[in-house]
């Protein structure tokens, strides 16, 4: 009876050794984990305001947004009812028009591929667009619609949408 | 402290005062002079020794090149440029320094299929295949480091997509990708962390080398024939008889990398390379160094963006366990008749995958990456099973010696000269 309190109280003092060592070593390590996050400056978000009246309709602008290219479209009328004609089930990652575009003539992408970060081409004339007429990625093979949606190859995800407001007719504020 | 140690005796005084301080010097002669290497053993056992002195090489050029770049978006690009025109010998640093790292993976791939063919991974070598794998995945990651730090078209773009692949995993993988990078996408911060990380890992690279050799000289190299060093009359020292075989290895080394380095310095450059990174505009051929390019043809068979990542690193994860997916207790395909054949046709799958990883995916080329992917996970999970279970090996030689016994025995039969066997001009020497 006499060394059972004893060996409890050396236990005692080992466990809580040796757990105020884990908390303060990971403690320690904390600040330099997280020093390899995005620093206060980076995440200070930047927002950007774009005029879009000299934009034709068809016409499509590349503009840079946080370190990203951001793609702003004039949709033709048929691009806009070919993108609306899509049954959103039969989609990999399902989403209609309309919640895609604040109006239905302008289409504001984030033109980064949702497979592994390329810039998909489709924003000149003379660049290949995809089998849906939107946009191609060239890195591996990911088709995109004229909503940006992905319809073929191994991206699993949309393109994405960035906030964005419009300040007048005239003016996109993206951020 | 145990007073009965017994003390290495030198002629030398001044060895004899170190060795009673830190028993250095008879260590060096257990592990470099009198280290007995099988006999048979042929220029595939020199690769070793290559991969050493290619990364003391990396690790040496790298310095120099580190005391004249830059790690800043807006000046790496220039910095390097700066190397390669005004840095006195800069361009033979860099040049030595990019080649070296292609030739780096050229003896380490050899390495490797040495290790596989001759069955060098199987007991009681097995933690020493574990450490060479894993020298195998911080080689890769050092040279995708490093690969960015030219801030040319394709570093940034490379950088870009092999980040992504974080991205696959399920929830934690947006937020993981952010924290490796330092922001939203590549950027400066991940530029300096980049090369923070490409000084030190080198080093690191070099501690476990330092432990896959310390674990191969426990049991021995394995040799050509996979049979076990018995007598003295099987082995040689390593000082001088290896160390002048590898010096001959090395010496055919330094002429063809020196070729390389002089007279085709951008053979295996990428021309995207020499355009500035820029964020908006993807090249339209996103290519690998061409010695990832086996992994990247993985990547990029499998049309889905986790299924294509968990495979790429499957495919290298797969090694650290090969020793316990062969059940066969021998080691050397040369006794293997059936596996053998598996085994070439491994290192030729390999090789086409590596070739279709730089091109295109689409068409033929698709085809080929997925039959490849489909044999190359085969391999491991079927053949090599499988294989080990119903093949009938061929009869080992009695021992090393044995070996050469045989060579010659047809030699003395008939009654004319032969050629003395290694083992007689031995026994002659002695």
């Amino acid at each position: 009876m006499a060394k059972k309190p004893k060996n409890k109280r050396r236990d005692f003092l080992q466990l809580s050794t040796v757990t105020l060592g884990a908390v303060g070593t990971a403690a320690f390590i904390w600040p330099f984990l997280k020093s390899m996050s995005p620093a206060e400056d980076t995440l200070a978000a930047g927002s950007t305001e774009v005029d879009i009246s000299t934009i034709e309709e068809g016409q499509s602008i590349t503009i840079k947004w946080r370190g990203k290219p951001v793609f702003i479209k004039k949709r033709t009328k048929e691009e806009i009812d070919a993108a609306k004609m899509v049954q959103a089930s039969d989609l990999r990652d399902p989403q209609d028009d309309a919640d895609r575009v604040q109006k239905e003539e302008w289409l504001v992408l984030v033109g980064v591929c949702t497979h592994l970060g390329c810039v998909p081409l489709g924003q000149k004339v003379s660049d290949m667009k995809g089998e849906y007429d939107g946009w191609y990625c060239p890195c591996h093979g990911s088709h995109y619609d004229t909503s940006g949606r992905i319809r073929k190859g191994p991206a699993p995800k949309n393109l994405d949408v960035p906030p964005y407001t419009f300040l007048n007719d005239n003016t996109i504020k993206i951020g | 402290m145990d007073k009965n140690r017994k003390v290495h005796q030198f002629k030398n005084p001044v060895l004899n005062w170190i060795e009673f301080r830190l028993p250095i010097i008879s260590y060096f002669k257990k592990e470099y002079g009198d280290y007995p290497m099988p006999k048979n053993c042929n220029y595939f056992w020199s690769f070793g020794a290559l991969a050493t002195i290619t990364l003391v090489t990396m690790i040496v050029s790298g310095i120099f090149l580190a005391m004249n770049y830059t790690p800043h978006t807006d000046m790496a690009f220039d910095s390097v440029e700066r190397i390669m025109r005004d840095v006195n010998y800069g361009w033979l640093m860099r040049y030595i320094h990019s080649n070296g790292a292609a030739f780096f993976f050229i003896i380490v791939y050899i390495h490797i299929v040495r290790a596989m063919y001759f069955g060098s991974y199987k007991y009681p070598r097995e933690l020493n295949w574990i450490l060479g794998v894993f020298i195998f995945l911080l080689m890769m990651a050092t040279s995708f480091l490093g690969y960015t730090l030219p801030w040319g078209q394709m570093s940034y773009w490379g950088a870009t997509v092999i980040t992504n692949l974080f991205s696959a995993i399920p929830f934690i993988g947006e937020g993981l990708k952010t924290w490796l990078l330092g922001d939203y996408n590549v950027g400066n911060a991940t530029l300096n962390r980049f090369f923070a990380l490409h000084y030190v890992l080198p080093f690191v690279i070099f501690g476990v080398v330092g432990l896959h050799v310390a674990a191969v000289h426990v049991h021995g190299s394995n040799n050509p024939d996979g049979i076990d060093i018995k007598t003295n009359n099987d082995s040689v020292n390593f000082f001088p008889y290896m160390l002048i075989k590898d010096t001959v290895a090395m010496c055919a080394f330094g002429v063809a990398i020196s070729a390389v380095i002089f007279f085709g310095p951008n053979l295996m450059a990428e021309v995207d390379n020499y355009i500035p990174a820029d964020p908006l505009v993807t090249p339209a051929h996103i290519v690998p160094n061409w010695y990832l390019a086996p992994f990247y043809a993985i990547l990029r068979a499998v049309p889905d963006k986790l299924g294509g990542v968990l495979l790429m690193f499957g495919a290298i994860v797969i090694l650290f366990v090969l020793p316990w997916l062969d059940r066969s207790k021998v080691r050397s395909c040369n006794y293997r008749p059936i596996y053998k054949w598996f085994m070439m046709g491994f290192f030729v799958n390999f090789f086409a995958l590596g070739y279709v990883g730089m091109l295109p995916a689409e068409g033929l080329y698709l085809l080929i990456a997925r039959v490849g992917l489909l044999y190359y996970f085969g391999f491991f999970f079927i053949i090599t099973p499988f294989v080990g279970w119903i093949e009938k090996p061929s009869k080992l030689p009695l021992s090393i010696s044995d070996v050469y016994a045989k060579n010659i025995a047809p030699n003395i039969g008939g009654g004319e000269k032969g050629i003395p066997s290694p083992a007689m001009q031995k026994d002659t020497n002695l």
